[in-house]
């Protein structure tokens, strides 16, 4: 991670997530390892997408930065301070700072609340500011994301899907977050739809100067919108590297499989020439060595042994004994 | 060539407590044998409306038929309720969008597939209390078998043994499609099989059903709202808006020279590498009160005041490149998109 061009907003440690797979009388029979040595950073205002198949660790990758899972192993730091290891409580003041978006943020609203108390609510618990400084913040916000002021007084089932997605937006920026977590933030809507919310999310963006881990494992989302990705497979990361880069050159088996896979339009069939088979194998039971080598077209002895480091060069690193070979 | 599927000025509304809901009106759509055609569209369209009615399977009282016919292998669908019993289940079967919700999760899948194969089975005149003799019964599970190892599921006598929580989500298509292949139907309606899927599962799964329909000469009506999907495994597209048809095209020319205002602007929307997608503005109008003539007309950037007028009927013939809009784009105009 070297040649990062905006300082450093989050760094991410050899994290780990392990959850316990209970059987009978709640013993312990074993561990799912959903994320392990997990390292990246964040640069200041940058996006970064997270890809990989459902399964992958991606959303524990989310919720684990969150606070919601405390990590096994490892440590995450914002703006170089600890923020989660194993074993430490989160501090209010960090939590306004991170947050994380679900697939539909209007569906967080209180069906018996105005949007205007909804909206109040987040500061009333992290500030300690007047009705009146509230209400104008709120009001600033509500605009920010093309909401009418006379809205405010309406109850959520008084207003479109759309229009409860902003809000949803509004009530996650009012607290002026330094990063957002969207966790598949596209996923179910129509494209037309997702057009509309794709564009919106950039604007924001560039108005409060925030920095977006991007969840999805829609590629051309991914790929329209984020500066870098990282690639998951299995509770690791295969692959990372600038967006542009890594979707002209993909470098890891894995990688090259998911590009693959996704349709082109105007392109010659891809189900005419997918050679990826089977699904990722059960979390509770990876393979040794590295995790991809059951599916991989280019798997030898050594991987079942050797579980391989990401290599870097030039900002793009993958996690492949075999990719310099170049007969792939 | 006489087609399989044939439907024709079909106008279907639901009653509601605040008057009836116009959810198709006049659709006109036709599958010939051994095609794949894809019904195209976003939510609300009326395209799973459109799949459950041919099947046969809209709630009765809610539903009120205007005009049109839907035949199946010359069979009238909609009015003829026999004869859709006889056809449904053998002539056409179905693949749902979540496969779990589809399964029993009670039994086994064998029970479930030996149900099937019971009082759908495809090779004789089936006895009305569904009694297999002892040599029956063993060509039907060695078709089951053989139908699990085709659409590609490892150790088939294992997966039978499961109970439908033990698959995975690609395993469980597999299974559905497997179990809709079984009565050797003509017609499969597969209403988006592939959302809940990952790309890759997707692309197996898409294979698996265009190689299978092309080698059995199985025609497919294959609903879904992502445009890439439908380029995989169509060869005609159909495009639906907010019950109407837009417009209807052989895959080559319908995203080479989209027509429609609609339909352009659905492919514009597409996120893609040099250009930020374009959405469309407004929402798709409730059908309870759908705007007059044209329905895209509030959100069209060619609209003018014949759109409101008239409702556009579907121009040409059939399988040439059918448009239904008073101001279509030329094909000059967008030589050069996609």
């Amino acid at each position: 991670m070297s040649d990062l061009p905006a300082p450093t907003l989050l760094e991410v440690d050899r994290l780990g997530r392990h959850f316990p797979v209970r059987g009978f009388l709640n013993r312990r029979v074993g561990t799912l390892r959903a994320l392990d040595d997990v390292s990246f950073a964040v640069g200041e205002g940058e996006v970064l997408g997270i890809v990989g198949e459902s399964g992958c660790g991606k959303s524990t990758l989310g919720k684990t930065l969150m606070g919601i899972h405390e990590p096994t192993s490892g440590e995450v730091r914002l703006r170089g301070e600890r923020i989660a290891a194993p074993g430490q409580k989160r501090a209010a003041a960090v939590r306004a700072k991170l947050q994380y978006v679900y697939q539909d943020p209007g569906a967080s609203l209180d069906p018996r609340w105005t949007l205007r108390r909804s909206l109040h609510e987040p500061l009333i618990i992290h500030t300690d500011w007047s009705r009146a400084k509230r209400e104008e913040h709120v009001q600033a916000i509500v605009s920010a994301v093309g909401l009418p002021q006379a809205h405010l007084d309406l109850y959520p089932h008084e207003i479109s899907g759309g229009q409860q997605r902003r809000v949803g937006l509004a009530r996650i920026l009012v607290l002026g977050p330094q990063l957002i977590i969207f966790d598949e933030p596209t996923s179910g809507l129509d494209v037309s739809v997702q057009a509309t919310v794709l564009a919106l999310f950039r604007d924001l963006r560039e108005e409060f100067g925030l920095t977006y881990l991007f969840i999805s494992h829609d590629l051309a989302v991914v790929r329209s919108i984020c500066n870098r990705i990282v690639v998951m497979y299995l509770g690791r990361i295969v692959e990372i590297g600038d967006t542009a880069e890594v979707f002209r050159a993909p470098r890891h088996p894995y990688t090259r499989s998911l590009l693959a896979a996704a349709p082109r339009i105007g392109g010659p069939r891809v189900t005419e020439s997918f050679t990826l088979q089977g699904e990722p194998p059960d979390p509770s039971n990876v393979p040794s060595g590295c995790r991809f080598r059951t599916r991989c077209p280019l798997a030898i002895d050594k991987c079942a042994t050797i579980e391989p480091a990401i290599d870097f060069e030039g900002g793009h690193g993958v996690a492949c004994l075999r990719w310099r070979e170049d007969a792939l | 060539m006489a087609p399989l599927l044939d439907i024709a000025k079909l106008s279907l509304s639901f009653r509601t407590e605040s008057g009836p809901a116009r959810v198709l009106d006049q659709i006109d759509l036709l599958v010939q044998p051994g095609e794949i055609v894809g019904l195209v569209g976003e939510s609300g369209c009326g395209k799973t409306t459109l799949a459950r009615a041919i099947l046969g399977t809209l709630p009765e009282r809610l539903t009120e038929i205007g005009s049109g016919h839907i035949r199946l292998d010359g069979v009238d669908m909609l009015r003829d309720d026999q004869a859709t019993e006889r056809l449904r289940g053998r002539v056409v079967t179905f693949v749902p969008q979540d496969p779990f919700a589809s399964f029993n999760p009670l039994f086994r899948i064998r029970a479930q597939i030996g149900d099937l194969m019971r009082w759908k089975t495809p090779r004789r005149t089936a006895s009305r209390f569904g009694w297999r003799s002892r040599a029956e019964q063993k060509a039907d599970d060695e078709a089951v078998l053989a139908m699990l190892d085709t659409v590609q599921l490892p150790q088939p006598r294992r997966i039978l043994e499961k109970y439908p929580h033990e698959l995975s989500g690609g395993q469980r298509q597999r299974v559905m499609i497997a179990m809709a292949l079984l009565p050797e139907p003509r017609l499969i309606i597969a209403d988006e099989p592939t959302t809940a899927l990952d790309v890759t599962v997707q692309a197996q799964i898409l294979g698996l059903l265009r190689r299978l329909a092309v080698e059995r000469g199985v025609s497919v009506l294959f609903t879904t709202h992502d445009l890439g999907a439908a380029w995989e495994i169509c060869d005609r597209v159909v495009v639906m808006y907010a019950g109407q048809t837009a417009e209807i095209a052989p895959r080559e020319a319908f995203f080479a020279h989209p027509r429609h205002p609609y339909t352009r602007m659905l492919l514009q929307s597409l996120p893609e590498e040099g250009r930020d997608a374009v959405g469309i503005p407004g929402a798709v109008p409730s059908p309870l009160q759908p705007p007059p003539g044209c329905r895209f007309n509030p959100r069209c950037p060619r609209m003018t005041g014949i759109c409101r007028d008239e409702r556009p009927a579907l121009s040409g013939q059939h399988g040439a490149h059918q448009v239904a809009c008073h101001h279509p784009v030329a094909v000059s105009e967008v030589a050069g998109n996609v």
